[in-house]
Formats: C-alpha cells, sequence, structure tokens
C-alpha cells in the first residue's frame, strides 16, 4: 500500500473532471445564445420575483442545532474506523474502550434527544 | 375545539407593514445582524402543483408557511357576464366549460333551473340516463384527484392505474356524447339524443372495473406509512370553519359536515337510489382523500342500480322550439363531484337570461385554504392544495 | 511496445491509465442503460410502454436525450452566482464518478504475464474514500441551489443539507460493523471475507442433528446480508438518503421545489447533474453488493472463468438499481422533518446498537455467526421498539361515518 495506489484515482479525477469541463466547453461554443429578459429572470412559478435574492438575504436555517451535532457524531464515526479495523488486535480491551466510547456518546445523545436538541427548531 | 377557532381576516397590508418595520429596526444597528427574513415565494400560477394557473403567495420562514394567500383570476374568462348574451343552446355548452373534469355535473343544474322556470316535465328515462351519467362523471373526476393527488405526494404510480381505470368510462361516455370532456348532451327538457346500443354494457364494464380496482389501489396509496405520516393530523380543516367558509363536497365531507344534496334536497331521481354519504371526523388532508375515494364506489353503485333500472321511453319531454324562459327566477343547487353548485336564473323573458349567478364549488372551498396553511410547511402546503381538489376553471369561471 | 510502456512512466502507470479510461467509460454507458432501463421497467410498472423509437426497445433513448440536451441554450438567471453556478454540475458528477474507483468488479485477469486486478484502485482506506465522495458529492447539490440566485432551488439545496447531516452518519455507522468483521476497510479484503460458505459456522458442530441441517445450507455463501442484515438495511436506506431518490428526492421534489436544487439548470449542466444521479444510484448498489452480498463471488464454471465474477457482479447490481426503481414507483415522498426524524431518531441508535452488538459478538469464543444470529434476534426487539412508528399515527383509524337515509 504505497502511493502509487493512488495514482488511478489522480488519472480518474483528471478524466472526469475534463469530460465535465470540455462538454460544457464544446456546449457553450456549440449551443445558440440568445439571452432575453425574461429568459434571465429566476424561475418563481411565472412571477417576477420583486423580493429576489439578488443581496443574498438571510435565510433561516431551522436545523442549525442539529447540524452541528452533526459534526460531533461525524467525527465519532471516523474515531470507530480505525478501532474498526483494528478490533483483532485490540480483542477486549477494545471491547470495554469501545463500549465506553460509544456508552458516553448514547447517553449526551439521549441527553440532546430529551432536551429536544433533535427536534425542529421553530 | 371547545371555544371554537378564530378565523382571521387574511390582511397582507398588515404583514408586510410588520416587515417593513422589523427592517427599519434593524437598518440601525451596527452590530452584525443574526436576524433572518422571511421569504415571499410565489407558489403558482405556473407551479407543477397548483394544477392550473392557481397563485399562493406564501410567506416563508425556513420551509415554515407564516402566511399564504390564494390569488385567484388568472383564468377568469367571464363566463357569467358572457352568457347574458347568449341564447341558452349555447350556454349549456359554456358552462359546461367551467369545471372541465365534471361537465355533466356543470350542465345538470342549468337544464334543471330551466325546467323549473319553463314548467317542463322531464321523462323518465332521461332523469335515469342523467343520474348515470352525472354519477359516472363524478367517477372520472375524482378518479382524477385520486391521480393528481398520489402524484403530488411524489406517488407517480397510482396516477398511471387511475387514467387507465378513467378509459373505460370515458369511451361510454364517448360513445353517447362524442366528447371526452365538454359533453353537452343535456338540453332543458331531457337529452340531446338517446344512448347508444352497447352503452350500458361499456358502462358497466368501466364501473364495475373501477370498484373491484380501487380497493388495490387504495392499498397502494392510503395503505402506504409514508402517506399516512404525509397526510394524517396535516391541514386540519375545523368543522366551524369549514362552514363559515361555505365549504361543500368531499372537503366538508371530510371535516365532519354531513351533508350531500343528493341526499339533504333531492334533486332528479336521486331519492330512488340506495347509496350513502361519506364523512369523516378529523378535517386532515387524510379524511378529505378518504371521502373522496369512498365516494367513487357509492358513485359506482348508484350507476349499477341506474342502469338496472332504467326506463324505457322518450328522452325528451315537450319543449317549445325556441327555448325562451318565462319572466322569473329560480334557484338550483346540485351536488358537483366538488361540492354544491348552485345555479341563480333571472329571466326576463327573453331569449337570453337577464343574470346567471354560479355559485361554484371551488370557490368557495379554496377561500378556507389560507386558514388552512397557516403554520404548516412547504411539503405539508403540497399535500394540502392537493386535498382541496379544485379546479380553476371553476374558481374563476 | 516496451518503450511507450517505458515512456509513460512504467508499467504501474499503464495499467492505472487503461484502468481508469476502461472503468470510465463503463461507467458512463453503464449510466445511459441504467436510465433507459429505469424508464422502461418503471413504464412497465405503470402501464406504459416508456421510450421505444430510438434503437431496437428505445435503448438509444438515452443517448438521443443526451445529444439533445447537449445541443440546448444553457442559460442561467441574471441573479445567480456565475462561476459557482457553472462548476456545481462539476462538482456533483465527479465525486459520484470517482466513488466507482473502489469498486472490485471483478476477481483478476492474466494479460501475457501481467495480473490485473478488476478493480480502479484497491485502496486501503476504501470505505472512508467511498464516504467521503458521497459527502463531496452534497456540495454540488447545496452550491447549485444557492448559487441559482433564485428561491425554489435555494430550498432544494438547504433541504439537501438537512437529508446529507441526518443520513451521512447513518450510513458511516452501518459500514463500521462490516468494517469490524472483516477487520479491513479494502473492499477487496471485504469481498475476500465473504467467500467460502455459511456452513463454516462452527456453532452447531457436535450437536446431532442440527449438524447435519447445517450441512445441508453449505451451499449459501458466507455473505454479509446474513449475519450484517440490520447494517445492510441501515445501510440502504442511508443509501437512497443519499443519492436523493425517491423516496427521499426532497432537494428536488418536482411537485414541490419545481424542480428543486436544478430548476435553474438546462442544457449540458442539467444533464451532468442527471448523470451524477445515476452514477450516484450505480455506486450505492454495486457497495451494497460488494459489501453485503459477496462482491463478485459465485458460481465460477471452468468456461472462461474470468467472465463470471462480473457477470455475477453485474446481474447483482442490476437487481439493486431495479430495486431503486421500484421503490420509486411505489413510495410517495417524506417529508422534510420526518426524513431528519428517521435518520436522526431510528437510523442512528439502531447503528450504534448494533456495532456494540457486532463487537461483542467478535470477541474470542463461539463463532461470529452464529452468536450475530442470537443476537439478531435480540436487536429485532430493539428494532422493533425504534420502528414503532410516529405515535402521531398510532391512534389514527381509518374514518368511518357514513349515512344512508334521507335528510339529516
Amino acid at each position: 500500500m504505497s502511493l502509487p495506489d493512488y495514482l488511478p484515482i489522480l488519472f480518474l479525477i483528471i478524466l472526469s473532471t475534463v469530460f465535465a469541463l470540455a462538454s460544457m466547453l464544446a456546449a457553450s461554443k456549440l449551443t445558440p445564445k440568445r439571452v432575453t429578459e425574461a429568459k434571465s429572470q429566476p424561475y418563481e412559478s411565472g412571477i417576477v420575483p420583486e423580493t429576489g435574492l439578488d443581496d443574498r438575504e438571510r435565510f433561516p436555517v431551522k436545523f442549525y442545532l442539529v447540524a452541528m451535532l452533526f459534526i460531533i457524531f461525524d467525527i465519532e464515526t471516523v474515531f470507530l474506523y480505525p478501532w474498526a479495523v483494528a478490533y483483532g488486535d485490540l480483542a477486549l480491551f477494545g471491547l470495554y474502550e469501545m463500549l465506553v466510547f460509544v456508552g458516553i456518546l448514547l447517553v449526551a445523545y439521549a441527553y440532546v434527544w430529551k432536551r429536544g436538541g433533535l427536534e425542529w427548531a421553530e | 375545539m371547545t371555544t371554537g377557532p378564530t378565523v382571521e381576516p387574511v390582511d397582507a397590508s398588515e404583514v408586510a407593514r410588520r416587515a417593513q418595520h422589523e427592517a427599519e429596526e434593524s437598518f440601525g444597528e451596527s452590530e452584525p445582524r443574526l436576524d433572518t427574513e422571511e421569504m415571499i415565494l410565489n407558489v403558482g400560477p405556473q407551479h407543477p402543483a397548483t394544477h392550473g394557473v392557481f397563485r399562493l403567495l406564501a410567506t416563508i420562514d425556513g420551509e415554515k408557511l407564516i402566511h399564504a394567500e390564494p390569488i385567484i383570476g388568472y383564468m377568469h374568462r367571464g363566463y357569467e357576464k358572457l352568457v347574458e348574451q347568449r341564447d341558452y343552446r349555447q350556454i349549456t355548452n359554456l358552462v359546461s366549460r367551467m369545471d372541465w373534469l365534471s361537465g355533466i355535473n356543470n350542465e345538470l343544474p342549468l337544464a334543471l333551473a330551466l325546467e323549473k322556470l319553463m314548467e317542463i316535465e322531464v321523462p323518465p328515462r332521461a332523469t335515469y340516463l342523467r343520474v348515470a351519467m352525472a354519477e359516472m362523471n363524478r367517477i372520472l373526476n375524482h378518479l382524477m384527484f385520486f391521480a393528481s393527488f398520489g402524484a403530488e405526494l411524489g406517488a407517480i404510480t397510482p396516477t398511471f392505474y387511475a387514467f387507465r381505470e378513467r378509459e373505460d368510462i370515458q369511451l361510454a361516455l364517448e360513445m353517447a356524447t362524442g366528447g371526452r370532456m365538454h359533453f353537452g348532451f343535456f338540453r332543458p327538457g331531457g337529452l340531446k339524443e338517446d344512448v347508444p346500443a352497447g352503452f350500458f354494457d361499456q358502462a358497466l364494464k368501466g364501473v364495475r372495473q373501477v370498484i373491484e380496482r380501487l380497493n388495490q389501489y387504495e392499498d397502494l396509496l392510503i395503505g402506504n406509512e409514508i402517506f399516512k405520516q404525509r397526510t394524517i393530523d396535516v391541514g386540519v380543516l375545523e368543522k366551524e370553519v369549514a362552514y363559515s367558509y361555505g365549504v361543500s363536497g368531499p372537503i366538508a365531507r371530510g371535516s365532519d359536515i354531513d351533508f350531500d344534496v343528493r341526499k339533504d334536497d333531492p334533486y332528479l331521481s336521486y331519492e330512488d337510489f340506495d347509496f350513502e354519504v361519506c364523512s369523516a371526523p378529523n378535517g386532515d388532508c387524510f379524511d378529505r382523500f378518504w371521502v373522496l375515494v369512498h365516494e367513487v364506489a357509492e358513485s359506482a353503485k348508484i350507476v349499477e342500480q341506474a342502469i338496472e333500472g332504467m326506463p324505457s321511453g322518450p328522452i325528451m319531454g315537450k319543449v317549445p322550439r325556441v327555448v325562451q324562459a318565462p319572466k322569473g327566477e329560480v334557484y338550483v343547487r346540485t351536488e358537483n363531484p366538488l361540492g354544491e353548485l348552485g345555479m341563480y336564473l333571472i329571466s326576463d323573458g327573453d331569449r337570453t337570461p337577464y343574470r346567471l349567478k354560479i355559485r361554484t364549488p371551488s370557490y368557495s372551498n379554496v377561500s378556507a385554504l389560507s386558514h388552512v396553511l397557516k403554520d404548516t410547511y412547504v411539503s405539508d402546503m403540497i399535500a394540502i392544495l392537493g386535498s382541496f381538489f379544485f379546479v380553476l376553471g371553476d374558481i374563476d369561471r | 511496445m516496451n518503450a511507450i510502456v517505458d515512456f509513460l512512466g512504467g508499467d504501474i502507470v499503464v495499467t492505472a491509465i487503461v484502468k481508469t479510461v476502461v472503468a470510465f467509460a463503463a461507467l458512463l454507458l453503464t449510466t445511459l442503460i441504467v436510465v433507459w432501463a429505469e424508464r422502461k421497467v418503471i413504464a412497465d410498472m405503470q402501464a406504459r410502454i416508456g421510450p421505444n423509437r430510438w434503437g431496437p426497445y428505445g435503448i438509444l433513448q438515452t443517448l438521443a436525450d443526451g445529444i439533445k440536451l447537449f445541443f440546448k441554450e444553457d442559460f442561467r438567471p441574471r441573479t445567480a452566482d456565475k462561476w459557482t453556478f457553472a462548476l456545481a454540475p462539476v462538482l456533483a458528477m465527479v465525486p459520484s464518478l470517482l466513488a466507482f474507483a473502489i469498486v472490485p468488479i471483478g476477481d483478476h485477469i492474466t494479460i501475457g504475464d501481467r495480473r490485473i486486478d478488476l478493480i480502479v484502485a484497491d485502496l486501503n482506506i476504501g470505505i472512508l474514500y467511498f464516504l467521503a465522495m458521497g459527502s463531496i458529492g452534497v456540495y454540488g447539490v447545496v452550491l447549485a441551489g444557492w448559487a441559482s440566485g433564485s428561491k425554489y432551488p435555494l430550498l432544494g439545496g438547504i433541504r439537501a443539507s438537512a437529508q446529507m447531516i441526518s443520513y451521512e452518519i447513518a450510513l458511516g455507522l452501518s459500514l463500521v460493523p462490516v468494517v469490524l468483521a472483516a477487520g479491513s476497510l479494502s473492499t477487496v479484503d471485504i469481498v475476500a471475507a465473504q467467500a467460502g460458505s455459511v456452513s463454516n459456522v462452527s456453532f452447531f458442530n457436535g450437536v446431532p442433528v442440527l449438524e447435519q441441517i447445517a450441512e445441508l445450507f453449505s451451499f449459501v455463501p458466507n455473505w454479509y446480508i446474513w449475519s450484517q442484515w440490520p447494517a445492510f438495511f441501515i445501510f440502504l436506506i442511508a443509501g437512497i438518503a443519499e443519492t436523493n431518490r425517491a423516496p427521499f428526492d426532497l432537494p428536488e421534489a418536482e411537485t414541490e421545489l419545481i424542480a428543486g436544487f436544478h430548476t435553474e439548470y438546462s442544457g449540458i449542466r442539467f444533464a451532468l447533474f442527471f448523470l451524477g444521479e445515476y452514477v450516484h444510484v450505480v455506486i450505492i448498489s454495486a457497495m451494497a453488493v460488494t459489501l453485503f452480498f459477496g462482491g463478485w463471488g459465485g458460481p465460477k464454471p471452468d468456461f472462461l472463468p474470468w467472465i463470471w465474477p462480473i457477470g455475477w457482479f453485474v446481474f447483482k447490481t442490476g437487481l439493486f438499481v431495479y430495486l431503486f426503481v421500484w421503490l420509486r414507483a411505489t413510495m410517495p415522498r417524506l417529508r422534510y422533518d420526518r426524513l431528519m426524524w428517521l435518520g436522526w431518531k431510528r437510523l442512528i441508535p439502531a447503528s450504534l446498537v448494533w456495532i456494540m452488538v457486532t463487537a461483542v459478538v467478535n470477541t474470542e469464543g463461539v463463532s461470529r455467526n452464529a452468536r450475530l444470529v442470537v443476537f439478531g434476534i435480540l436487536f429485532v426487539i430493539v428494532l422493533f421498539w425504534l420502528g414503532k412508528g410516529d405515535p402521531r399515527l398510532t391512534g389514527a383509524v381509518t374514518p368511518q361515518r357514513r349515512r344512508v337515509h334521507g335528510p339529516s
């Protein structure tokens, strides 16, 4: 396992990016370009929007609390992977350690649930 | 609910003023703003879920609807004024275009009103045929809304099945009238002509097929857990509110208002038929849809009974060559597939009506929308719009 | 020949280039067929005919659509953020193509004296790589929604991010038990661990009758679906959610948000989103096969021994693609908050509990599979509690109120 393993990935990145960009570039040369005022309106069910998003107004994201919890749990997931790979070597010690780790997380999870952290923020 | 829900009047200017006020308040502050803004979102007139050019001006906060105001009129064709310029033969075809899903049921009250005013006796065969065709038309309409409601919730398959079932009934009606949407078949005094041979067989085939297969479709859609999640307790229209807005039809019956013109103020010969009025207690989307689906079976029962007991005889009463209503006024109401359809006909003795006021079900029904849509989610809005079975032509006329 | 090989940097580089190009072409071809197959299958389910104009059974329909999209005017609203808008489709498509790199599509073939594994890159962190590519793909969707400068796409983009934070964890956690059982993050190792048959289970050894019964099942392959089925179902649900497919197609819910995040996209950029979505469907199907259904494993007759694994792999993947289509034909769309409820309050605790169960089972002593069955039953009880549905729905009964006679 060494760096050459990643060579195909590098090629795949290059190939697919070039494919996407080239097709977009080619299309931009080949397709008609007839820009009209009506065509460049943002679509809002046929109504010319009075309040647009021109100034990028702030949009409420009601699940921001859940999104913050996501970070925590996602990191936990990442912690679990090396442990899972090495589980065969860690044996009983690994089991106890993981039980403590996941146990603490479950307690925190239950706490968040009870406090309504997973609910839809009103 | 003991005190009864409060129906707040729609006041867009108040909302706008409040938004303005808030904007001014936050303007002078030097701190970085953390507040978010409410967004005005136009749902419609060109939106897949509004089946037509219905517009909903929604104020949303995230995915939550704070306020929604239905805006209608994108399809106004001035029929009520137009009929004052047209004679009665032509009007039959005009009113059939109001609610394009149930043309026959639109022609019916006009024919009834003229018959009442001109005191025409309608032969029993014509009456029975009218009942059968009106109920077939009701099945067509209900199947259409069955289809669209599923599609709006993201289940596309029931749509195609409903259209397949519609086809046999459509064929029967096409055999008789030559039309598929606008039939123009009812005349004051009876029908345009007698039905052709094979009509009854085709109609029975279509209707029986619908009854047979509808149970499967119910399992497919109503039995689905996600469907229940999307509809139960969503968009509750309370009984009192439904009354105050004049809601009728399956929507009212879904809100526990056990009212059906066919039973409570029978016209044609509906008292001869054995059928049930379905109503549901909760007033949510699920109940409205449940009522709609179960009405199909009742209509099918009526069609079967009408065809089995079909009398023979003429299909046209004694009608003068020129239809000319005598001076007077009459109000007739019938049970349109979407609710109570009333026609108030004033005649000054001319060949054209002096005034024809049409009370369409969809118009009254959608007026309750802004109450129901308050404090729901965008997804719920779609379910609610779908369960407020309305036809744009019926709203705007 | 050797001169060219050396010029390009030797064997490794040439193999990598060939593999990349073949995989890329195969994936594009697969996508064309999958799109056509979906339309054909779903048409059949809906009593329709489906595409039938281009080529036999309309098989060239997707190609025709692609060409049409390619030559269509590609315009953007004036409110759009120019560069983000232009590049979001690339960001949505490329990661899903990249994820294919770690899917083993067959055993190995030998050309001359060269042994070539039928996998683009056997990474020792394969599973992590797969998860990473899935997460990056969401950026394309979110940015497309934001950059359009239009309200419906914005709502779609925000829905996509909500969906991602709800299902990414469940997806990640559902694979931990598999990694634990296989002891490796490499997909090749995971497939190898599923070789052999379930009769290797030593649980019933020595028990008179049961031993013979267990012997009868020796033909059943030792796939992880038997021992890791809870993980499989969690993976499947989260995977479908990650592909934004029905019933989790909220970011592009056509009846709610017009077309969601790609409302403002047209022409080739829309085609790229489309391509990305279908490639993602293929990837999730392929990963389900690789991780739970033995990958390319299957009976291997002597005739053309190298082609059978590929055939098995394609067949199994096809079944999962069919499942995707089937779900789309059957299910209504979930609601936004219900989706998060399912992800956070059901799938995450379920996968956490299952990790602990797998860990306990995998310690020394009685054989793994046998004990997993026992713990599986325990887990069913947990699942039963978790799957108890929404309390709002339990009290709901079918409305039944009917009136038969006369005016009320």
